[in-house]
Protein backbone atom coordinates (compact mmCIF):
# COMPACT_ATOMS: atom_id res chain seq x y z
CA UNK A 1 0.00 0.00 0.00
CA UNK A 2 1.00 3.31 -0.39
CA UNK A 3 0.64 6.21 2.79
CA UNK A 4 1.08 9.81 1.99
CA UNK A 5 1.73 11.57 5.70
CA UNK A 6 0.82 15.64 5.35
CA UNK A 7 3.19 17.40 7.26
CA UNK A 8 4.03 20.94 7.95
CA UNK A 9 6.58 23.53 8.75
CA UNK A 10 6.45 25.43 11.79
CA UNK A 11 8.22 28.33 13.48
CA UNK A 12 10.99 26.85 15.94
CA UNK A 13 9.54 26.26 19.77
CA UNK A 14 12.64 28.30 20.88
CA UNK A 15 11.12 31.02 18.98
CA UNK A 16 8.91 33.57 20.28
CA UNK A 17 5.73 33.56 17.86
CA UNK A 18 4.17 36.66 17.11
CA UNK A 19 1.42 37.88 14.63
CA UNK A 20 2.22 40.21 11.62
CA UNK A 21 -0.19 43.36 12.47
CA UNK A 22 0.43 44.18 8.79
CA UNK A 23 -1.01 40.74 7.83
CA UNK A 24 -2.35 39.28 10.46
CA UNK A 25 -0.67 36.07 10.07
CA UNK A 26 1.44 34.52 12.08
CA UNK A 27 4.93 35.65 11.26
CA UNK A 28 6.55 32.94 9.49
CA UNK A 29 10.52 34.41 9.59
CA UNK A 30 13.12 33.31 11.28
CA UNK A 31 13.81 29.55 12.13
CA UNK A 32 11.53 26.87 10.98
CA UNK A 33 11.72 23.36 11.56
CA UNK A 34 9.20 20.25 10.90
CA UNK A 35 6.11 20.41 13.30
CA UNK A 36 7.01 17.72 16.09
CA UNK A 37 3.69 16.48 16.06
CA UNK A 38 3.78 15.24 12.51
CA UNK A 39 7.19 12.52 13.54
CA UNK A 40 4.39 10.67 14.93
CA UNK A 41 3.04 10.27 11.71
CA UNK A 42 5.70 9.32 9.98
CA UNK A 43 6.74 6.93 12.64
CA UNK A 44 3.62 5.23 12.50
CA UNK A 45 4.06 4.86 8.69
CA UNK A 46 7.55 3.21 9.56
CA UNK A 47 6.16 1.18 12.02
CA UNK A 48 4.06 -0.09 9.64
CA UNK A 49 6.07 -0.96 6.91
CA UNK A 50 8.75 -2.51 9.12
CA UNK A 51 5.50 -4.53 11.40
CA UNK A 52 5.74 -6.46 7.86
CA UNK A 53 2.22 -7.27 8.20
CA UNK A 54 1.13 -4.72 5.12
CA UNK A 55 3.55 -4.34 2.85
CA UNK A 56 4.10 -0.95 2.30
CA UNK A 57 5.51 0.30 -1.38
CA UNK A 58 6.13 3.85 -0.58
CA UNK A 59 5.72 6.65 2.39
CA UNK A 60 4.91 10.08 0.44
CA UNK A 61 5.70 13.38 2.64
CA UNK A 62 3.47 16.16 1.41
CA UNK A 63 3.65 19.56 2.68
CA UNK A 64 1.58 22.95 2.24
CA UNK A 65 3.69 25.95 2.48
CA UNK A 66 5.73 28.92 1.15
CA UNK A 67 9.18 28.49 -0.58
CA UNK A 68 11.81 27.38 1.96
CA UNK A 69 9.24 24.61 3.29
CA UNK A 70 11.67 22.24 1.86
CA UNK A 71 13.56 21.43 5.22
CA UNK A 72 10.29 20.28 6.88
CA UNK A 73 10.32 18.02 3.76
CA UNK A 74 13.89 17.07 3.92
CA UNK A 75 13.34 16.42 7.72
CA UNK A 76 10.59 13.99 6.84
CA UNK A 77 12.15 11.91 4.42
CA UNK A 78 15.63 11.51 6.88
CA UNK A 79 12.64 9.95 8.80
CA UNK A 80 11.37 7.57 6.31
CA UNK A 81 9.54 8.93 3.68
CA UNK A 82 10.70 7.96 0.80
CA UNK A 83 9.84 11.03 -1.39
CA UNK A 84 8.11 13.73 -0.87
CA UNK A 85 5.37 17.24 -2.39
CA UNK A 86 5.82 20.81 -2.02
CA UNK A 87 2.68 22.54 -2.98
CA UNK A 88 3.94 25.64 -3.21
CA UNK A 89 1.78 28.68 -4.97
CA UNK A 90 1.29 32.29 -3.71
CA UNK A 91 -2.15 32.29 -4.59
CA UNK A 92 -2.50 29.72 -1.63
CA UNK A 93 -1.17 32.31 1.12
CA UNK A 94 -3.11 33.25 4.05
CA UNK A 95 -5.85 30.09 3.23
CA UNK A 96 -7.73 29.20 6.22
CA UNK A 97 -7.98 25.45 7.55
CA UNK A 98 -11.21 24.99 5.07
CA UNK A 99 -9.24 26.09 2.05
CA UNK A 100 -5.67 24.23 3.27
CA UNK A 101 -7.55 20.85 3.88
CA UNK A 102 -9.17 21.26 0.35
CA UNK A 103 -5.99 22.01 -1.16
CA UNK A 104 -4.10 19.01 0.61
CA UNK A 105 -6.85 16.87 -0.54
CA UNK A 106 -6.22 17.78 -4.08
CA UNK A 107 -2.47 17.04 -3.78
CA UNK A 108 -3.40 13.58 -2.31
CA UNK A 109 -6.00 12.91 -4.85
CA UNK A 110 -3.15 13.01 -7.96
CA UNK A 111 -1.73 10.57 -5.27
CA UNK A 112 -4.17 8.25 -4.55
CA UNK A 113 -3.17 6.48 -1.06
CA UNK A 114 -4.58 3.81 0.96
CA UNK A 115 -3.89 5.92 3.89
CA UNK A 116 -3.76 9.28 4.60
CA UNK A 117 -1.61 9.84 8.43
CA UNK A 118 -1.15 13.46 9.94
CA UNK A 119 0.13 14.57 12.99
CA UNK A 120 -2.82 15.65 16.19
CA UNK A 121 -2.45 19.40 15.73
CA UNK A 122 0.65 21.78 14.22
CA UNK A 123 2.94 23.31 16.71
CA UNK A 124 2.10 27.20 15.47
CA UNK A 125 -1.60 27.25 14.63
CA UNK A 126 -3.56 24.93 17.29
CA UNK A 127 -5.27 23.45 14.54
CA UNK A 128 -6.81 19.93 15.25
CA UNK A 129 -8.76 19.71 12.40
CA UNK A 130 -7.04 19.70 9.22
CA UNK A 131 -7.43 15.63 9.02
CA UNK A 132 -11.54 16.00 8.79
CA UNK A 133 -11.33 18.50 6.05
CA UNK A 134 -9.07 16.49 4.27
CA UNK A 135 -11.07 12.92 4.70
CA UNK A 136 -14.72 14.85 3.26
CA UNK A 137 -13.08 16.26 0.44
CA UNK A 138 -11.58 12.47 -0.27
CA UNK A 139 -14.98 10.78 0.97
CA UNK A 140 -13.19 8.94 2.88
CA UNK A 141 -13.72 7.81 6.62
CA UNK A 142 -11.63 9.15 9.26
CA UNK A 143 -10.36 9.72 12.63
CA UNK A 144 -8.44 11.84 14.76
CA UNK A 145 -6.67 11.45 18.14
CA UNK A 146 -5.60 8.17 17.79
CA UNK A 147 -3.40 6.47 19.69
CA UNK A 148 -2.73 2.67 18.97
CA UNK A 149 -3.71 1.45 15.51
CA UNK A 150 -3.20 -2.11 14.63
CA UNK A 151 -3.64 -2.93 10.59
CA UNK A 152 -5.06 -5.60 8.88
CA UNK A 153 -7.20 -6.77 6.03
CA UNK A 154 -7.57 -3.25 4.71
CA UNK A 155 -8.69 -2.15 7.92
CA UNK A 156 -6.96 0.48 10.84
CA UNK A 157 -8.36 -0.34 14.34
CA UNK A 158 -8.13 2.52 16.35
CA UNK A 159 -7.81 3.61 20.07
CA UNK A 160 -8.32 6.86 21.22
CA UNK A 161 -9.35 9.35 24.04
CA UNK A 162 -12.52 10.75 23.59
CA UNK A 163 -15.04 12.60 25.74
CA UNK A 164 -16.27 9.18 27.66
CA UNK A 165 -12.97 7.21 27.91
CA UNK A 166 -11.10 5.03 25.48
CA UNK A 167 -13.03 4.18 21.54
CA UNK A 168 -11.98 1.65 19.61
CA UNK A 169 -12.99 2.03 16.14
CA UNK A 170 -12.76 0.10 13.07
CA UNK A 171 -11.99 2.39 10.56
CA UNK A 172 -11.81 0.89 6.41
CA UNK A 173 -8.83 2.05 4.34
CA UNK A 174 -8.50 4.08 2.42
CA UNK A 175 -8.79 6.52 5.57
CA UNK A 176 -7.57 9.62 7.17
CA UNK A 177 -5.95 9.02 10.21
CA UNK A 178 -4.47 11.87 12.45
CA UNK A 179 -2.48 10.27 15.38
CA UNK A 180 -1.83 11.48 19.16
CA UNK A 181 1.63 12.04 20.35
CA UNK A 182 1.19 9.00 22.98
CA UNK A 183 1.10 6.83 19.76
CA UNK A 184 4.82 6.34 19.43
CA UNK A 185 8.43 7.42 20.05
CA UNK A 186 9.73 9.21 16.55
CA UNK A 187 12.93 7.91 16.09
CA UNK A 188 15.94 10.32 15.58
CA UNK A 189 16.95 10.58 11.47
CA UNK A 190 20.85 8.51 11.38
CA UNK A 191 23.68 11.16 10.02
CA UNK A 192 23.32 9.01 6.81
CA UNK A 193 19.88 9.72 6.34
CA UNK A 194 20.03 13.35 7.17
CA UNK A 195 23.03 13.52 4.37
CA UNK A 196 20.57 11.86 2.01
CA UNK A 197 17.43 13.48 2.02
CA UNK A 198 18.11 16.13 -0.35
CA UNK A 199 18.88 13.56 -2.83
CA UNK A 200 15.67 11.50 -2.70
CA UNK A 201 12.78 12.97 -5.05
CA UNK A 202 11.04 16.50 -4.03
CA UNK A 203 8.21 17.31 -6.43
CA UNK A 204 7.47 21.26 -6.46
CA UNK A 205 3.70 21.44 -7.74
CA UNK A 206 1.78 24.85 -8.26
CA UNK A 207 -1.79 25.32 -7.32
CA UNK A 208 -3.23 24.38 -11.15
CA UNK A 209 -0.98 21.50 -11.26
CA UNK A 210 -3.14 19.64 -9.19
CA UNK A 211 -5.98 21.22 -10.12
CA UNK A 212 -6.87 23.27 -7.61
CA UNK A 213 -9.76 25.89 -8.41
CA UNK A 214 -7.98 29.36 -7.52
CA UNK A 215 -11.31 30.99 -6.41
CA UNK A 216 -11.43 28.12 -2.96
CA UNK A 217 -7.93 29.04 -1.55
CA UNK A 218 -6.03 32.03 -0.26
CA UNK A 219 -7.11 35.17 1.28
CA UNK A 220 -9.92 35.79 -1.15
CA UNK A 221 -11.13 32.10 -1.03
CA UNK A 222 -11.07 31.79 2.80
CA UNK A 223 -14.48 31.60 3.66
CA UNK A 224 -13.46 33.11 7.60
CA UNK A 225 -11.09 35.85 8.44
CA UNK A 226 -9.05 36.97 11.86
CA UNK A 227 -8.31 40.11 12.47
CA UNK A 228 -8.60 42.90 15.46
CA UNK A 229 -6.31 40.85 17.25
CA UNK A 230 -5.98 41.82 20.97
CA UNK A 231 -4.54 40.95 24.15
CA UNK A 232 -6.69 38.99 26.50
CA UNK A 233 -7.54 40.09 30.21
CA UNK A 234 -4.36 40.13 32.11
CA UNK A 235 -4.58 37.98 35.04
CA UNK A 236 -1.98 39.00 37.39
CA UNK A 237 1.03 36.95 37.32
CA UNK A 238 2.22 34.76 39.64
CA UNK A 239 5.47 34.57 41.77
CA UNK A 240 8.70 32.80 40.51
CA UNK A 241 11.35 31.13 42.48
CA UNK A 242 13.94 29.33 40.98
CA UNK A 243 14.93 26.93 43.23
CA UNK A 244 18.73 27.18 44.29
CA UNK A 245 18.34 26.29 48.00
CA UNK A 246 15.95 24.02 48.20
CA UNK A 247 15.47 24.20 51.98
CA UNK A 248 14.80 27.72 51.35
CA UNK A 249 12.29 26.35 48.75
CA UNK A 250 10.00 24.88 50.80
CA UNK A 251 10.31 27.33 53.48
CA UNK A 252 8.87 29.69 50.97
CA UNK A 253 6.27 27.02 49.64
CA UNK A 254 4.98 26.16 53.06
CA UNK A 255 4.63 29.91 54.14
CA UNK A 256 2.36 30.62 50.73
CA UNK A 257 0.11 27.89 51.20
CA UNK A 258 -0.25 28.62 55.54
CA UNK A 259 -0.70 32.27 54.21
CA UNK A 260 -3.76 31.20 51.97
CA UNK A 261 -5.20 28.38 54.79
CA UNK A 262 -3.94 25.76 51.96
CA UNK A 263 -2.55 23.56 54.99
CA UNK A 264 -5.15 21.02 56.41
CA UNK B 1 -32.83 32.94 8.04
CA UNK B 2 -30.87 33.69 10.65
CA UNK B 3 -30.65 30.54 13.05
CA UNK B 4 -28.22 28.56 14.84
CA UNK B 5 -28.18 24.83 14.90
CA UNK B 6 -26.27 22.94 17.87
CA UNK B 7 -24.88 19.54 17.85
CA UNK B 8 -25.71 17.43 21.23
CA UNK B 9 -23.20 14.86 21.88
CA UNK B 10 -24.71 12.22 24.32
CA UNK B 11 -24.01 9.05 25.60
CA UNK B 12 -26.37 6.72 27.70
CA UNK B 13 -29.21 8.51 26.97
CA UNK B 14 -27.68 11.34 28.96
CA UNK B 15 -26.93 14.93 26.73
CA UNK B 16 -23.24 16.18 27.23
CA UNK B 17 -23.04 19.29 29.55
CA UNK B 18 -21.04 20.96 27.28
CA UNK B 19 -23.55 20.90 24.74
CA UNK B 20 -26.36 22.28 27.09
CA UNK B 21 -23.86 24.69 27.54
CA UNK B 22 -23.27 25.28 23.61
CA UNK B 23 -27.11 25.18 23.56
CA UNK B 24 -27.39 28.22 26.17
CA UNK B 25 -25.59 30.04 24.12
CA UNK B 26 -26.62 29.48 20.61
CA UNK B 27 -30.19 30.23 22.28
CA UNK B 28 -28.78 33.81 23.15
CA UNK B 29 -26.84 34.50 19.50
CA UNK B 30 -29.87 33.70 17.55
CA UNK B 31 -31.83 35.69 20.22
CA UNK B 32 -29.88 38.67 18.49
CA UNK B 33 -29.95 37.39 15.17
CA UNK B 34 -33.73 37.21 15.08
CA UNK B 35 -33.61 33.63 14.88
CA UNK B 36 -34.53 30.74 16.49
CA UNK B 37 -31.89 27.78 18.11
CA UNK B 38 -31.92 24.24 16.73
CA UNK B 39 -30.46 21.05 18.23
CA UNK B 40 -29.51 17.64 16.18
CA UNK B 41 -28.69 14.34 18.12
CA UNK B 42 -27.32 11.15 16.35
CA UNK B 43 -27.96 8.19 18.05
CA UNK B 44 -30.29 4.86 18.87
CA UNK B 45 -33.07 4.48 21.41
CA UNK B 46 -32.01 5.53 24.50
CA UNK B 47 -32.70 8.83 23.86
CA UNK B 48 -35.99 9.37 24.67
CA UNK B 49 -38.31 12.10 23.27
CA UNK B 50 -38.28 13.30 27.09
CA UNK B 51 -35.24 13.66 27.39
CA UNK B 52 -34.83 15.64 24.03
CA UNK B 53 -37.61 17.51 24.75
CA UNK B 54 -36.11 18.85 28.12
CA UNK B 55 -33.73 20.79 26.14
CA UNK B 56 -36.40 23.13 25.41
CA UNK B 57 -35.01 24.35 28.90
CA UNK B 58 -31.75 25.43 27.66
CA UNK B 59 -33.42 27.76 25.11
CA UNK B 60 -34.12 25.00 21.81
CA UNK B 61 -37.04 25.34 19.78
CA UNK B 62 -36.52 22.19 18.01
CA UNK B 63 -34.92 19.00 18.23
CA UNK B 64 -34.11 16.87 15.91
CA UNK B 65 -33.37 13.45 16.17
CA UNK B 66 -31.46 10.70 13.83
CA UNK B 67 -31.06 7.27 13.68
CA UNK B 68 -27.65 6.20 13.71
CA UNK B 69 -24.44 5.26 15.08
CA UNK B 70 -22.86 7.39 18.12
CA UNK B 71 -20.27 8.75 18.43
CA UNK B 72 -18.58 8.79 15.07
CA UNK B 73 -18.42 12.46 13.37
CA UNK B 74 -18.72 11.63 9.78
CA UNK B 75 -22.23 10.44 10.23
CA UNK B 76 -23.49 13.73 12.43
CA UNK B 77 -21.80 15.59 9.33
CA UNK B 78 -24.15 14.69 6.57
CA UNK B 79 -27.25 14.93 9.20
CA UNK B 80 -26.64 18.51 9.49
CA UNK B 81 -25.17 19.25 5.92
CA UNK B 82 -28.69 18.32 5.28
CA UNK B 83 -30.28 20.13 7.90
CA UNK B 84 -28.48 23.36 7.09
CA UNK B 85 -29.00 22.71 3.13
CA UNK B 86 -33.09 22.34 4.31
CA UNK B 87 -33.16 25.10 6.82
CA UNK B 88 -31.24 27.35 6.11
CA UNK B 89 -28.69 27.92 9.34
CA UNK B 90 -26.68 31.06 9.41
CA UNK B 91 -24.43 29.44 12.11
CA UNK B 92 -23.27 25.46 13.45
CA UNK B 93 -21.98 25.43 16.81
CA UNK B 94 -20.48 23.07 19.26
CA UNK B 95 -19.49 22.66 23.03
CA UNK B 96 -16.13 21.46 21.93
CA UNK B 97 -14.12 17.66 22.54
CA UNK B 98 -13.08 15.90 19.95
CA UNK B 99 -15.92 14.63 18.07
CA UNK B 100 -17.22 18.92 18.23
CA UNK B 101 -13.69 19.58 16.49
CA UNK B 102 -13.94 16.82 13.64
CA UNK B 103 -17.96 17.59 12.50
CA UNK B 104 -17.36 21.22 12.69
CA UNK B 105 -14.03 20.96 10.44
CA UNK B 106 -16.10 18.25 8.14
CA UNK B 107 -18.80 20.25 7.86
CA UNK B 108 -17.14 23.09 6.74
CA UNK B 109 -15.42 21.34 3.93
CA UNK B 110 -18.75 19.49 3.12
CA UNK B 111 -20.53 23.40 2.80
CA UNK B 112 -17.54 25.04 1.72
CA UNK B 113 -17.83 27.26 4.85
CA UNK B 114 -15.94 29.28 7.48
CA UNK B 115 -14.72 27.33 10.49
CA UNK B 116 -13.46 28.34 13.91
CA UNK B 117 -12.25 26.25 16.92
CA UNK B 118 -11.26 27.13 20.56
CA UNK B 119 -13.98 29.47 20.74
CA UNK B 120 -14.39 31.58 23.76
CA UNK B 121 -17.00 34.28 23.05
CA UNK B 122 -19.23 35.30 20.33
CA UNK B 123 -20.91 38.28 19.13
CA UNK B 124 -23.04 39.47 16.82
CA UNK B 125 -21.67 42.29 14.59
CA UNK B 126 -24.09 44.24 11.74
CA UNK B 127 -26.53 41.12 11.78
CA UNK B 128 -23.67 38.28 11.63
CA UNK B 129 -22.29 36.37 14.64
CA UNK B 130 -18.17 36.74 15.02
CA UNK B 131 -16.19 34.37 17.32
CA UNK B 132 -13.34 35.50 19.08
CA UNK B 133 -10.59 32.69 19.91
CA UNK B 134 -7.67 33.27 21.95
CA UNK B 135 -4.02 31.90 19.98
CA UNK B 136 -0.55 31.46 20.51
CA UNK B 137 -0.77 29.98 23.84
CA UNK B 138 -3.53 32.17 24.92
CA UNK B 139 -1.37 35.19 24.59
CA UNK B 140 -3.60 36.97 21.94
CA UNK B 141 -7.02 36.93 20.90
CA UNK B 142 -7.88 37.07 17.61
CA UNK B 143 -11.66 37.40 16.00
CA UNK B 144 -13.41 35.31 13.09
CA UNK B 145 -15.30 36.62 11.10
CA UNK B 146 -17.31 34.99 8.18
CA UNK B 147 -18.13 35.55 4.38
CA UNK B 148 -19.97 33.22 3.22
CA UNK B 149 -23.83 32.23 4.09
CA UNK B 150 -22.87 29.87 7.55
CA UNK B 151 -20.23 30.37 10.02
CA UNK B 152 -19.01 27.03 11.82
CA UNK B 153 -18.40 27.68 15.86
CA UNK B 154 -16.44 24.92 17.91
CA UNK B 155 -16.23 26.08 21.12
CA UNK B 156 -13.51 25.66 23.65
CA UNK B 157 -14.65 23.41 26.25
CA UNK B 158 -16.23 24.90 29.17
CA UNK B 159 -16.57 28.32 27.58
CA UNK B 160 -20.59 28.36 27.32
CA UNK B 161 -22.24 28.75 30.58
CA UNK B 162 -25.83 26.32 30.71
CA UNK B 163 -28.50 28.67 31.64
CA UNK B 164 -31.91 27.08 32.32
CA UNK B 165 -34.74 28.90 30.70
CA UNK B 166 -37.61 26.53 31.06
CA UNK B 167 -39.81 25.59 28.44
CA UNK B 168 -39.76 22.26 25.93
CA UNK B 169 -39.05 21.69 22.63
CA UNK B 170 -40.31 20.12 19.86
CA UNK B 171 -38.76 16.96 18.81
CA UNK B 172 -39.02 15.62 15.35
CA UNK B 173 -37.36 12.43 13.50
CA UNK B 174 -35.05 13.09 10.94
CA UNK B 175 -34.36 10.79 8.07
CA UNK B 176 -30.59 10.83 6.87
CA UNK B 177 -29.24 9.40 3.86
CA UNK B 178 -25.64 8.41 5.00
CA UNK B 179 -22.98 8.78 2.43
CA UNK B 180 -21.50 5.91 2.31
CA UNK B 181 -17.96 6.51 3.68
CA UNK B 182 -19.32 8.31 6.27
CA UNK B 183 -20.69 4.01 7.40
CA UNK B 184 -17.32 3.41 7.22
CA UNK B 185 -15.68 3.55 10.47
CA UNK B 186 -17.96 1.83 12.82
CA UNK B 187 -17.31 1.63 16.84
CA UNK B 188 -16.26 -1.19 18.39
CA UNK B 189 -16.00 -0.27 22.05
CA UNK B 190 -16.82 3.12 23.14
CA UNK B 191 -16.17 5.02 26.57
CA UNK B 192 -14.09 2.28 28.51
CA UNK B 193 -12.79 3.47 31.21
CA UNK B 194 -9.17 2.09 32.09
CA UNK B 195 -7.23 1.96 35.36
CA UNK B 196 -8.54 2.02 38.97
CA UNK B 197 -11.54 4.23 39.98
CA UNK B 198 -10.00 7.56 41.52
CA UNK B 199 -12.49 10.61 42.27
CA UNK B 200 -11.15 13.98 41.59
CA UNK B 201 -14.11 15.74 41.35
CA UNK B 202 -14.69 16.08 44.92
CA UNK B 203 -11.32 16.88 46.37
CA UNK B 204 -10.30 20.17 47.54
CA UNK B 205 -7.35 19.71 47.36
CA UNK B 206 -5.46 17.98 43.82
CA UNK B 207 -1.63 17.10 43.33
CA UNK B 208 -1.35 16.12 39.79
CA UNK B 209 1.46 14.51 37.81
CA UNK B 210 2.75 15.48 34.15
CA UNK B 211 5.43 13.61 32.28
CA UNK B 212 7.97 15.72 33.87
CA UNK B 213 7.36 13.00 36.77
CA UNK B 214 10.06 10.89 34.64
CA UNK B 215 8.44 7.73 35.33
CA UNK B 216 5.11 5.67 36.90
CA UNK B 217 6.74 5.25 40.10
CA UNK B 218 6.93 9.29 40.06
CA UNK B 219 3.52 8.82 41.27
CA UNK B 220 4.60 8.45 44.42
CA UNK B 221 5.93 11.82 45.14
CA UNK B 222 2.67 12.76 44.01
CA UNK B 223 0.38 10.43 46.54
CA UNK B 224 2.70 11.21 49.42
CA UNK B 225 2.58 15.47 49.01
CA UNK B 226 -1.33 14.78 48.30
CA UNK B 227 -2.03 12.87 51.37
CA UNK B 228 0.05 15.27 54.04
CA UNK B 229 -2.68 18.54 52.04
CA UNK B 230 -5.63 15.87 52.54
CA UNK B 231 -6.28 15.75 49.10
CA UNK B 232 -6.48 13.40 46.07
CA UNK B 233 -4.18 12.75 42.99
CA UNK B 234 -4.68 13.13 39.16
CA UNK B 235 -2.59 13.33 35.79
CA UNK B 236 -2.50 14.90 32.62
CA UNK B 237 -3.56 13.13 28.89
CA UNK B 238 0.15 12.19 28.37
CA UNK B 239 0.87 10.21 31.73
CA UNK B 240 -2.38 8.70 31.79
CA UNK B 241 -1.87 7.57 27.49
CA UNK B 242 1.29 6.39 29.00
CA UNK B 243 -0.12 3.81 31.29
CA UNK B 244 1.03 5.67 34.55
CA UNK B 245 -2.30 7.08 35.99
CA UNK B 246 -5.66 5.03 35.56
CA UNK B 247 -8.10 7.52 33.06
CA UNK B 248 -10.83 8.23 35.78
CA UNK B 249 -7.81 10.85 37.47
CA UNK B 250 -7.39 12.71 34.07
CA UNK B 251 -7.55 16.24 33.89
CA UNK B 252 -8.46 18.35 30.89
CA UNK B 253 -10.02 18.36 27.25
CA UNK B 254 -10.62 15.00 27.14
CA UNK B 255 -10.81 14.43 30.39
CA UNK B 256 -12.60 15.65 33.80
CA UNK B 257 -12.43 19.99 34.48
CA UNK B 258 -12.13 20.48 37.97
CA UNK B 259 -11.50 23.03 40.00
CA UNK B 260 -10.41 22.89 43.55
CA UNK B 261 -9.41 25.52 46.01
CA UNK B 262 -5.12 24.05 45.67
CA UNK B 263 -3.86 22.80 42.65
CA UNK B 264 -0.34 21.53 43.01
CA UNK B 265 0.92 20.86 39.07
CA UNK B 266 3.84 18.64 39.43
CA UNK B 267 5.77 18.52 35.97
CA UNK B 268 3.07 19.29 33.90
CA UNK B 269 4.36 21.79 31.29
CA UNK B 270 0.68 23.87 30.95
CA UNK B 271 -0.57 22.82 27.37
CA UNK B 272 -4.42 24.45 26.13
CA UNK B 273 -5.96 21.14 26.44
CA UNK B 274 -4.53 20.48 30.09
CA UNK B 275 -5.33 24.67 31.20
CA UNK B 276 -8.77 24.22 30.27
CA UNK B 277 -8.98 21.22 32.44
CA UNK B 278 -8.21 23.11 35.50
CA UNK B 279 -7.59 27.00 35.01
CA UNK B 280 -10.44 27.72 37.56
CA UNK B 281 -8.41 26.40 40.42
CA UNK B 282 -8.66 29.03 43.04
CA UNK B 283 -5.07 28.54 43.98
CA UNK B 284 -2.63 26.85 41.43
CA UNK B 285 0.93 26.18 41.89
CA UNK B 286 3.39 24.44 39.53
CA UNK B 287 7.06 23.26 39.49
CA UNK B 288 8.75 22.41 36.59
CA UNK B 289 12.25 22.30 35.34
CA UNK B 290 11.64 24.03 32.10
CA UNK B 291 11.67 27.80 32.74
CA UNK B 292 9.84 28.02 29.43
CA UNK B 293 6.67 26.27 30.48
CA UNK B 294 3.35 27.79 29.36
CA UNK B 295 2.17 26.60 33.13
CA UNK B 296 4.17 29.32 34.97
CA UNK B 297 1.99 32.11 33.18
CA UNK B 298 -0.87 31.08 34.44
CA UNK B 299 0.20 29.66 37.96
CA UNK B 300 -0.12 31.91 41.45
CA UNK B 301 3.42 30.59 42.54
CA UNK B 302 5.88 28.66 40.09
CA UNK B 303 8.97 27.14 41.05
CA UNK B 304 11.54 26.56 38.65
CA UNK B 305 13.37 23.32 39.65
CA UNK B 306 13.59 19.48 40.46
CA UNK B 307 10.78 17.97 41.70
CA UNK B 308 12.82 15.06 42.54
CA UNK B 309 14.55 17.43 44.90
CA UNK B 310 11.19 19.36 45.88
CA UNK B 311 8.79 17.54 46.47
CA UNK B 312 10.10 15.05 49.37
CA UNK B 313 11.01 17.72 51.31
CA UNK B 314 8.21 19.32 50.62
CA UNK B 315 6.05 16.77 52.02
CA UNK B 316 8.62 15.98 54.93
CA UNK B 317 8.03 19.80 56.18
CA UNK B 318 4.21 19.75 55.75
CA UNK B 319 4.29 16.39 57.52
CA UNK B 320 6.19 18.25 60.23
CA UNK B 321 4.42 21.37 60.88
CA UNK B 322 1.33 19.19 60.84
CA UNK B 323 2.83 16.86 64.29
CA UNK B 324 3.28 20.69 65.55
Amino acid sequence: MKICVLVKQVPDAAVDKRIDPATGRLDRSGEANLNPYDTHAIEAAMQIREGGVTPVEEIVAVTMGPAGSERALHKAVSLGADRSIHLSDDALAGSDVAATGYSLAKVLESENPDLVLLGQQSDDGECYTIGAVVADHLQMPSLTQVVKMDLADKVATCERQAEYGYDTVAVELPAVISVGDAINEPRYPSLKAIMGAKKKPLDVKAAADVGIDAGKVGVDGSQVSCGDFKAPPSKESGRIIEDEDTNETVAEIVAWLEERKLIA
Amino acid sequence: MSSVLVYALHKDGVINKNSLGAISEGTRVAGELGGQCDVVVVGGADLTDETLAALGNYGASKVYKVDGPEGLSQPVIDAMAQLIKTNGYSNALFGGGLLGFEIGAGLAARLEAGVTMEVTAIRVENGKAVAERPILQDSQISTSTYRGDVGIIIGRINAFEVKETGGTAAVEQLPVDFSPFSLKAKMVTRGEQRGADVNIEDASVLVAGGRGLGEAEGFKMCDDLAEVLGGAVAATRAVVDAGWFPYAGQIGQTGRAVAPKLYFAAGISGAIQHKVGMQGSENIIAINKDSNAPIFEFSDLGIVGDLNKILPKLTEALAAKKAG
